[in-house]
């Protein structure tokens, strides 16, 4: 066995039996389960988010889109922050609500503030609908990862069947809490992956990160500010990307769940304060690309520049360890957004829509079987319909985004009706969908998704208020 | 709406006008500064500081916030 497929194996196996072993004392409920029975402190809470966010897209399409499109890959950068923003005012608020109403999901808390299960089932189809190619994208990088880590000695498919059945047994086994452990192992690695490869490389091949963007700039004028080389991602694009996909960020049904496991409202508020620095690993996963831009140029898939870059810098033992990262950097998200797919399609589509006096173990039980078919389906869509990574992500954004007026209003504002916020819904998603299919994306510029929230947003505005105005006028 | 509530808000601003907002005014490459393109090193020097005015937020909360808000923490 070589030393790199030793490295790969040892490490996904002993990520996985960690996180087997995370939840081996802990009765399974559906608290237990899905919020980790609302105990995370600061440090889980970081770990199991930044376990979330560092997705394989920070490897693969981060580095991609520096290499293949340029400037417009900073709005990665951006967005995250505008979302950590936001979260300061949003999250403990929602906290406070699901610690209150003993919420597990996002379709709960639509279910308890608009007091229609209907609204429930809908938002819980959209969720599902959008986690899909999130967890898609997971299992393809993760594929691409191993393939190129292990030269080549393990296939992309077998990859991705050996993380799938991994996955399943520590999700089944140790719900939501074998994920943030099994974060810990991921947090670690990646950050050691990326700094090796992120100072290396330009290091290495340029004598310095400034000496490569001159380089850059010579060879490739208007590569480093908007739209790069990507004409229809200017500026206006850029900016209306950033506030979309901000906005979206926490609307994702696992992050939205992720922040119900935190032991306090004031533990989620000091998380927010640090996130951002969760962003600085990403500016190093930039700098590959941007070297692999100048050593590698002209890949047919800009998505594997960071690993092929790597694979011609680094020995084979080198490679593997970054492999294993990329491995482990995949199963965390796959884990939580398979554990929030399968709930969602248990507890509020099957128990809310169609069973209401199912008992609790029984929702629990058809979460972990419906856990089992959807990581199936995400890896049949893997293996044959595999699409440039980080284009899935900005659909799921679209949305999932549309969520967002529900919540924040649902939170703030208490003149927010459930009929105008499944209009908005529905009119968000309709017309993303619809400019999306007439080729409209971007739309006069503007992100398509970004579009629909705009509609979204007014609808949801003027129906609540009108409501109101018209209950008032005829008393 | 409470003062440290409304001072809080203000500073969260700050990120959305400078990393938003801004972008048209900010998109060149040169000066180069530390090696970086003006428009990558605008954007980290805001990412950056957002953890400060998010901390900054929290005391300013923390002191004109009636404490009976923090009562469910």
């Amino acid at each position: 066995m070589n030393p790199a497929l030793f490295i790969i194996f040892g490490t996904i196996l002993f990520a996985a039996l960690l996180g087997i072993f995370a939840g081996r004392r802990v009765p399974m409920n559906l608290e237990n389960w899905t919020v980790g029975g609302r105990r995370f402190g600061v440090l889980l809470i970081w770990l199991l988010m930044a376990g979330e966010i560092y997705t394989t897209f920070t490897f693969l399409g981060a580095s991609g889109w520096a290499y293949s499109k340029g400037a417009p890959a900073f709005y990665i950068l951006i967005y995250g922050t505008l979302a950590y923003t936001l979260s300061f005012f949003i999250l403990p608020a929602l906290w406070r609500v699901g610690k209150k109403h003993s919420l597990h999901t996002q379709p709960d808390f639509f279910i308890q503030r608009y007091g229609s299960r209907a609204l429930g089932v809908f938002v819980a189809l959209v969720g599902v609908a959008s986690i899909i190619p999130y967890l898609e994208l997971q299992l393809s990088g993760l594929g691409y990862i191993v393939n190129i880590a292990s030269r080549g000695a393990i296939s992309a498919p077998l990859a991705i069947l050996i993380s799938f059945v991994l996955t399943c047994a520590f999700v089944l086994t140790s719900g939501i809490k074998g994920a943030a452990w099994v974060a810990v192992v991921k947090d670690i690695m990646m950050l050691l992956a990326v700094a090796v490869v992120g100072i290396g490389v330009p290091l290495i091949y340029f004598g310095g990160v400034g000496k490569m963007f001159r380089a850059i700039s010579l060879k490739f004028p208007g590569h480093l500010v908007f739209p790069g080389a990507a004409p229809h991602m200017d500026v206006v694009w850029v900016m209306s990307t950033c506030l979309l996909t901000g906005l979206g960020f926490y609307m994702w049904p696992h992050m939205f769940g992720a922040a119900f496991s935190a032991k306090s409202a004031e533990t989620i508020k000091r998380n927010a304060i640090i996130m951002p620095f969760y962003q600085i690993p990403t500016l190093l996963v930039f700098l590959v690309g941007f070297t692999a831009l100048l050593v590698i140029p002209g890949l047919a898939k800009p998505d594997t520049s960071f690993m092929a870059l790597a694979d011609k810098t680094y020995p084979s033992w080198l490679v593997g360890f970054i492999g294993a990262a990329g491995a482990v950097t995949a199963m965390v998200p796959s884990a939580v957004l398979v554990l929030f797919a399968a709930t969602l399609l248990a507890k509020n589509v099957y128990q809310t829509g169609f069973n209401p006096r199912a008992s609790e173990d029984k929702v629990l039980r058809l979460s972990r079987i419906t856990v089992v078919v959807i990581m199936f389906a995400a890896l049949v869509l893997a293996l044959y319909f595999p699409d440039e990574l980080v284009n899935l992500l900005i659909f799921g954004y679209d949305g999932v985004s549309q969520f967002f007026p529900g919540v924040v209003l649902g939170l703030f504002w208490k003149r927010a009706h459930k009929l105008a916020v499944a209009v908005g819904l529905a009119a968000g998603v309709g017309t993303v969908v619809a400019l999306i299919v007439t080729k409209n994306d971007p739309f006069f510029g503007l992100n398509a998704g970004f579009v629909g929230l705009a509609v979204n947003s007014l609808l949801v505005l003027i129906l609540s208020w009108g409501r109101t105005e018209l209950n008032h006028s005829k008393q | 709406m409470h003062k440290g509530t409304r001072l809080a808000l203000m500073l969260a601003a700050v990120p959305f006008v400078t990393l938003v907002f801004a972008l048209p005014l900010v998109n060149r490459l040169k000066p180069m500064i530390l090696g970086l393109p003006f428009l990558l090193f605008w954007i980290l020097v805001w990412v950056a500081l957002t953890p400060l005015i998010l901390y900054l937020a929290y005391r300013l909360e923390k002191k004109y916030n009636p404490p009976d808000d923090e009562a469910e923490r």
